[in-house]
């Protein structure tokens, strides 16, 4: 009789538990869809507000146009084909530099943590090159590679080498010195830490500078194509700026604001790949 | 026979910007096959200065430090080092931050990496493999360091405070794990300690430094009584406490100095 009541109760406890399970995740599911639905709506309204608002004259037409007028102009350019080209240079000039910037920074990073001595000689140059609008030096690499993707590329690792290389040679050097000691008291070459312990220790940090140098990428090149370009998605907005085409310009932004959110959306898939584990 | 280990006039000076200052001074000491000797002393006497010496990840300013008769000139594995803490690296399982060392020193395959997974076992750590040290509890991470540090057969163990970081009853039991491990292998070993009681349980020999400059202050040996029975039996034997008492007393002078 004990016996059954107990069962019982402890029935009653695991239906209870199920109950209060079921009504936290409908809660959890009713705020994501609050969140989704909020979310839409700004985007909605911001929209409507700038349609409304050219349409109505409260912000020139000109100058700022209007959504409907955009993505008709967006539209256009995909069927006819026109805009491919610009989004295909644009986007192979921002992964070159992303990919060559990432690897020459890691590699020099390699090198100065090798080299105490390097890293002494070389430390007032990178202070230096680090502070200074790298985007200043945008004629010189004109003149050096002529006015087109190489220029285009140089200007953006400008922007990317020396900032991946500040991070990661950090990283390098914040490596717990005890996990260093570890493999030193087995014996281990230089080579052997390296590959051991520095590298393995800091690889989510040379991993989210990926994240970080995609932006930084985009910057150069948009800054490269304003300067030099006679394609890409930045010489868009150059030449929709020349002749007072703001359609273009807004569209040229928007198609911009897309791939780049693709891109770095990329890159944190790469991330959760790589850092999996840990 | 040979000492295993032997100091010859070790000094040491650290070299900064400022100034130079002494951390040991002229060491003499001379260790056989098979003893457990503990280093003891106030803080800043020089205690793991002359471990990473014998280690050979210090270079001494002067004086020569010998292993099984050969002068050390860098890190080998004939002779481990077990740290304070475990140091197990996060991003590899427990069988592979165990085979460190074998891998460091291309001895790793198929033989050796069962060998790790026997003493593995052996250490209580069965099944514990494929796991990743964040999984596991303190005391585990230290078998583990442990398995990591004897798996290469080092002659010569150099144990840097391995217990102090651990709770008291765990404390306990790999005293007595390590201490067993060790008189069943043969392996000599150097311990630094701050826990005096630990000193007496696990050794033959207690060495006292004092500090400004790190120099060895005095010698105690153990009965034979205390030292052949197991660390957590050996606090009960007679004698014990006061050994304890003698080093505590010699100590405080040394820290006064």
């Amino acid at each position: 009789m004990e016996q059954l009541e107990q069962a019982g109760r402890s029935a009653s406890r695991v239906q209870w538990l199920g109950q209060m399970f079921g009504e936290y995740k409908k809660q959890k599911r009713r705020r994501r869809n609050q969140v989704i639905a909020v979310r839409s709506t700004l985007l909605l309204l911001f929209f409507v507000l700038w349609e409304t608002g050219a349409r109505l004259g409260w912000i020139d037409e000109l100058l700022f146009s209007y959504p409907t007028k955009v993505f008709r102009q967006i539209w256009g350019d995909m069927v006819s084909g026109s805009i491919w080209p610009h989004v295909g240079m644009t986007v192979s000039e921002t992964a070159a530099g992303f990919v060559l910037g990432t690897l020459l920074g890691t590699v020099l990073a390699v090198l100065i943590w090798w080299s105490p001595f390097l890293s002494a000689v070389l430390d007032p140059y990178m202070v230096v090159f680090n502070s200074m609008p790298k985007v200043a030096l945008g004629p010189i690499f004109i003149v050096m590679f002529g006015a087109g993707f190489t220029a285009i590329v140089v200007t953006t690792l400008s922007i990317t080498v020396i900032i991946t290389t500040l991070v990661v040679y950090n990283s390098f050097c914040s490596v717990d010195p005890n996990l260093v000691k570890v493999v030193r008291s087995f014996g281990a070459t230089k080579t052997q830490v390296f590959f051991k312990v520095i590298l393995p220790s800091s690889f989510p940090t040379v991993v989210s500078t990926l994240k970080v140098n995609v932006g930084m990428s985009w910057v150069g090149v948009i800054v490269g194509e304003f300067l030099v370009a006679k394609s890409g998605l930045g010489y868009l907005i150059i030449y929709g700026f020349q002749v007072f085409n703001f359609t273009l310009v807004m569209s040229s932004l928007l198609i911009i604001a897309a791939v780049a959110t693709a891109m770095y959306q990329m890159v944190v898939y790469l991330e959760k790949l790589l850092l999996s584990r840990r | 026979m040979l000492p295993v280990v032997q100091l010859k006039g070790v000094t040491h000076a650290y070299l900064g910007d400022n100034e130079a200052s002494l951390a040991i001074e002229d060491m003499n000491l001379s260790i056989d096959k098979g003893e457990f000797v503990s280093l003891v002393g106030p803080s800043g006497c020089g205690k793991t200065t002359l471990l990473s010496i014998i280690a050979g990840l210090l270079q001494p300013s002067l004086g020569e430090v010998t292993v099984n008769g050969k002068r050390i000139e860098g890190p080998s594995p004939q002779v481990g080092y077990m740290l304070q803490q475990d140091y197990l690296f996060p991003w590899r399982n427990i069988l592979d931050n165990a085979a460190l060392g074998l891998e460091l020193t291309g001895n790793l395959n198929e033989e050796t990496r069962l060998k790790t997974v026997d003493l593995l076992n052996e250490m209580g750590l069965a099944g514990k493999s494929e796991a990743y040290p964040a999984q596991l509890s303190g005391g585990m991470r230290q078998r583990v360091a442990l398995v990591r540090t004897l798996v290469t057969n080092p002659g010569l163990l150099l144990l840097d405070e391995p217990f102090s970081a651990l709770d008291y009853q765990i404390k306990l039991q790999l005293e007595d794990l390590v201490s067993e491990t060790l008189r069943h292998r043969g392996t000599t070993a150097i311990l630094v300690t701050h826990d005096l009681s630990e000193a007496i349980a696990v050794s033959s020999r207690v060495i006292l430094l004092e500090r400004n400059p790190g120099r060895i202050r005095k010698v105690f040996t153990v009965p034979d009584k205390i030292r052949n029975s197991p660390p957590l039996y050996a606090r009960d034997q007679t004698g014990f406490t006061e050994l304890f008492h003698e080093i505590w007393k010699e100590m405080e002078l040394a820290g006064s100095k």
